[in-house]
């Protein structure tokens, strides 16, 4: 693994940084991270701590494991070995309400366009719909606020997703490849309000294998391959001169194998 | 068969005619095996869910019981009402032999295992599509369960409308706590039994095409609020 | 959404108390009769002529003599209605009836298929036709189901030297079910059957069965009435029940059994004491 002195990281010989590691909610740290499923190592044996500001994005081609260390620092699912901590507390409940998750799919609960930011609200146990159609406008949907959610366009969804996302003010969203499947213009949109929320403070993970993307959000970037995890550096060094066979061509678009 | 024709026409003149006593029986017959099926829907879905959404240990046990009791014969589920509605029983106090409100107990017991099973898969699709949402969201079983019951609505109304028709068809059960009493506990199928006793077999193949138009009514109602929910992809 | 649920519960059982309060009259009892007075109509014109006199609902539970005795023996009834005497004699023995008083006969009849195979159109004497008909080995349907007709099929067969249980099956088929049924059973597969007169006046598919034995004082058929008695059953209506019993037995009552007629025909012979 190789680590760019400018980024704080944690990595052979390097002992992690203690008020990095503690006290701040949005800084996710693992260490001996590794899953395996029916005995298949997916993950294996990661350790960082990660920047606890900006857009993170983690990269890597398919089967990286970029999606199942989302899930794993979200605590969807459980480690097979090693830990999770967010500021140096382990994973808990409480951890979890303060961050979003928003998937490749998105989820959209079979009602109103209102309904599906009314919902995570009242979870919260907040009913308030002056804030519900503040988070609709915000995402560009407030004129489709009372029509069935599952008719929108898939970029419509994904925005849903986002303003249900934003809906508890989360310390840190957790984005698994939510314009893969986009058109451009929502991409740009669906950017646009990543980037707005980071700038109020939240900590952003965006799982892509758009390079562009990271060209135009990220702040630094994780790069794995084959579940292990090969460069954490800030995003212009790693993208004009990684350190790494794998991420030179995974970069060339040549795929590794 | 002479007696088809005769039924129809039966029927017919019956319905057209407004008839008070067939009123009073349908209307009597509607209100047992709706307030049945309401109950076994407020039993059966959340014990369906909760299934739908844990894993534990006997689970399957559950389901295979579950699905059992889905074919329990009419008649055994009244018997065991009546051996504890009846005065001799645990709950003879509560004098609830030969009413309506046994009727209903009785139905409900019948249903509810039916409602269970037929929302179990039902849910367990709808929370394959949601569980990662739901865990993101680190929502309690009981705000799932809510969840689960109020997206799954329309798709819901079916398994509601399989209880229903099952209760508002059985005699079985109603036959025995009901007593098949006139004016208080006859419903459709004691009077199509009655009637059938009597011989006059026309009427009570009348009585049964009343009773199948119901159905339909009820199976129409339904269907078109699905339509109007699929249309809303609501479904 | 718990809140809604919540309603929905309180809804439901508020529903179902409001139904049970239709049966909660006070002024109600519940007589435990057998099938034949109630499919022969005969309560639809006695009921509604008393309720008129007295205020009070009889609500009637018609099954089998057996069954009736049965669920009058768990209290499930204030009256007892029935056609087995010596049953009801070990019902007031046992101390479930305060007494047995006689109400009112007809009799049975053995109605069999217009081409009558055994060749018993006519006769007046029971066991005879019975035998005759076991010996040609006609269809014989028989109720089976332990009510009061069942009883006395039973009795009469005792008196033969055919054993219908060595025929179960074959030519002897019990249906165990009511009168009614086992008559449509019967029209269905030509076979003879055993049944009250009064039910078989009233029952409306005879397709081309008709009497074909009948007038026998065997085939005599007694009906009694019973109030259960209190000192066993707290639940029981004494006051409605008392008074429903008296009613059935006066000069009134039995005015009016005697006046029940389908197709000219009496189908009940008051006999109060």
């Amino acid at each position: 693994m190789h680590m760019r002195d400018a980024v704080n990281g944690i990595g052979g010989a390097r002992a992690p940084e203690p008020d990095r590691a503690t006290g701040d909610c949005r800084a996710a740290t693992f260490r001996g991270l590794g899953l395996s499923i029916d005995g298949t190592p997916l993950v294996r044996d990661l350790n960082l701590t990660l920047d606890p500001t900006g857009i993170t994005m983690i990269m890597g081609p398919n089967g990286a494991g970029k999606s199942l260390l989302l899930k794993l620092l979200h605590g969807l699912i459980a480690p097979s070995s090693g830990e999770v901590s967010w500021g140096g507390q382990p994973l808990s409940n409480e951890l979890r309400r303060a961050q979003s998750m928003v998937f490749q799919k998105p989820v959209v609960l079979r009602r109103s366009v209102a309904a599906n930011v009314d919902f995570v609200l009242k979870a919260r146990g907040i009913r308030d719909a002056s804030r519900r159609d503040a988070l609709l406008a915000h995402v560009d949907l407030l004129e489709h606020a009372h029509q069935p959610a599952r008719l929108l366009s898939g970029g419509e969804q994904q925005r849903l997703a986002l303003a249900r996302a934003l809906a508890t003010e989360p310390k840190v969203m957790l984005m698994d490849e939510p314009t893969a499947s986009l058109d451009p213009a929502s991409v740009l949109k669906i950017e646009e309000i990543v980037q707005d929320a980071q700038r109020r403070g939240t900590k952003i993970l965006f799982v892509t294998h758009d390079l562009g993307q990271a060209e135009r959000l990220a702040d630094d970037i994780v790069f794995m391959h084959k579940g292990r995890l090969h460069e954490y550096g800030a995003a212009e060094l790693f993208l004009s001169r990684p350190e790494t066979e794998e991420a030179r061509n995974f970069l060339q678009g040549r795929i590794v194998v | 068969m002479q007696d088809l024709g005769e039924a129809f026409r039966l029927a017919l003149s019956l319905v057209l005619s407004g008839d008070a006593d067939l009123v009073e029986i349908v209307s009597l017959s509607l209100r047992v095996s709706l307030t049945a099926t309401g109950a076994a829907c407020l039993i059966g879905l959340p014990l369906g869910a909760l299934v739908a959404i844990t894993r534990f240990r006997g689970r399957n046990a559950v389901l295979i019981l579950v699905n059992a009791l889905m074919g329990l014969p009419p008649v055994v589920v009244g018997l065991i009402v009546y051996l504890h509605l009846s005065r001799a029983g645990p709950l003879g106090f509560l004098g609830l032999l030969y009413t309506p409100t046994a009727m209903i107990i009785a139905q409900t017991i019948l249903i509810t295992p039916i409602i269970m099973a037929l929302s179990r898969q039902v849910l367990e699709d709808l929370h394959a599509e949601y569980a990662e949402q739901f865990r993101s969201l680190v929502l309690s079983r009981r705000q799932q369960v809510a969840a689960l019951i109020w997206d799954a609505r329309f798709s819901l109304l079916t398994v509601g409308l399989a209880g229903f028709g099952r209760a508002v068809a059985e005699v079985g059960a109603v036959m025995i706590v009901g007593g098949n009493i006139d004016h208080l506990t006859r419903v459709m199928t004691t009077a199509i039994a009655l009637e059938t006793s009597r011989g006059d077999l026309a009427l009570a193949l009348g009585l049964g095409l009343v009773l199948m138009v119901i159905a339909l009514g009820v199976n129409a109602m339904v269907q078109s609020l699905r339509m109007t929910a699929v249309r809303h992809a609501y479904a | 959404m718990a809140s809604r649920i919540r309603l929905g519960v309180t809804a439901a059982i508020a529903l179902a108390l409001g139904v049970a309060s239709v049966a909660a009259q006070d002024q109600s009892i519940i007589v435990q009769s057998t099938t034949s007075t109630a499919n022969s109509g005969l309560y639809d014109d006695l009921l509604p002529i008393f309720t008129d006199e007295t205020g009070i609902q009889v609500n009637v539970v018609a099954v089998g003599t057996g069954q009736a005795i049965k669920n009058a023996r768990n209290c499930d009834g204030d009256v007892l209605l029935v056609h087995a005497k010596p049953a009801e004699e070990t019902f007031i023995a046992d101390g479930m009836g305060v007494e047995r008083f006689d109400l009112m006969y007809n009799d049975f009849v053995i109605v069999g298929p217009l081409e009558d195979p055994a060749g018993v159109r006519g006769m007046t004497d029971a066991q005879g036709g019975l035998e005759k008909i076991a010996g040609a080995g006609a269809m014989f349907a028989s109720r089976g189901d332990d009510s009061g007709t069942h009883k006395k099929e039973m009795s009469l067969w005792g008196d033969t030297d055919v054993d219908p249980a060595s025929g179960s099956g074959e030519w002897y088929r019990e249906t165990g079910s009511g009168m009614g049924a086992t008559l449509n059973a019967a029209v269905g597969m030509d076979a003879y059957a055993m049944t009250d007169r009064a039910t078989w006046i009233s029952f409306g598919n005879k397709d081309d069965f008709e009497i074909l034995v009948e007038g026998d004082e065997d085939l005599f058929n007694q009906y009694g009435i019973i109030l259960v008695n209190p000192e066993q059953c707290e639940n029981v209506n004494v006051e409605a029940g008392q008074s429903f019993v008296d009613w059935m037995l006066s000069d009134t009552g039995q005015a009016a059994i005697s006046a029940y007629e389908v197709e000219g025909q009496k189908l009940f012979f008051p006999n109060a004491k």
